[in-house]
């Protein structure tokens, strides 16, 4: 069985390398800091700058969520991010067995929604849903097993070194 | 964290020397500066022009700073890298700090290291 595995492993230069990205990490900042670095990392070559800017800030704000609510009570817990890369952009998915999301949370909000953090009143917190609602595309989450998945695509503009 | 802080023309200016402004590192963010700019007594700009990554803890820390040292001083920023300004645009926060290009056109003055 094991040396069945290893083969089919090493045997295949399996076009679908590289294309997929998955990793479990503590749900603390530093840690997602790491999961962000890496996975910007891997894609990097496929997206504009600003893109990646984009990619960046919804990943950050999803798994800051995770880190901030999920785990309220154990105090603890394990984040699990994949990512696949397909020919129109990336699917993300993260999962972890906290709390259940509040339905607010995922609430669809129009530009001028009555919800959101209003400059002038000076919030100091609030735009973290927003920013995703704003910026992810196919949002979409569900509660299975005591466990939250919460996924999202981002397209993306083909870039030249994309060859 | 590493700031560095240095006075132009009466103006305190605080030199952000972080990568990210997350919540990884917000509190500790907020503390520095507001232990930093106690003595400030007018404008304060933050130079955010090594910073490439913000979000949305790190906006709410900006915000938590100008709160702090209003209303007798005024907190603005300086050099917004383009992932920073995108989250100042989205959130239109833009709309309430002052917002300037680069420092460079200030005379430089004396710089103290501030951890």
């Amino acid at each position: 069985m094991r040396a069945e595995r290893a083969q089919a492993g090493s045997a295949s230069p399996d076009a679908a390398e590289g294309r997929i990205f998955h990793t479990s990490f503590p749900a603390r900042p530093q840690a997602v800091r790491e999961a962000l670095r890496a996975a910007v990392a891997r894609f990097a070559r496929l997206m504009s700058a600003d893109e990646a800017g984009t990619f960046e800030l919804i990943l950050a704000e999803i798994l800051n969520n995770v880190v901030e609510h999920s785990y309220q009570d154990a105090g603890e817990g394990t984040v699990t991010l994949s990512i696949v890369q397909d020919r129109r952009g990336l699917s993300c998915s993260i999962s972890d067995d906290g709390v259940p999301l509040p339905e607010d949370c995922l609430r669809r909000v129009l530009p001028d929604d009555p919800g959101r953090p209003r400059p002038d009143n000076l919030p100091e917190g609030g735009f973290g849903w927003f920013l995703i609602h704003d910026l992810a595309e196919e949002l979409g989450y569900q509660r299975d097993a005591n466990r939250n998945l919460l996924a999202f695509r981002l397209p993306l503009c083909p870039q030249k070194e994309n060859a | 964290m590493n700031l560095s802080a240095e006075t132009r023309s009466g103006v305190l200016i605080v030199h952000v020397e972080e990568e990210r402004l997350d919540a990884a590192i917000a509190i500790r963010f907020k503390d520095q500066i507001r232990e930093l700019t106690s003595s400030a007594t007018s404008r304060v700009i933050l130079d955010l022009s090594q910073v490439t990554f913000l979000d949305s803890s790190g906006l709410g820390a900006l915000v938590a700073i100008m709160k702090a040292l209003a209303p007798k001083r005024q907190l603005e920023l300086a050099g917004l890298t383009p992932n920073v300004e995108k989250v100042f645009r989205l959130t239109r926060m833009d709309s309430v700090f002052p917002i300037h290009g680069d420092l460079s056109q200030l005379a430089s003055g004396d710089v103290r290291h501030a951890g």
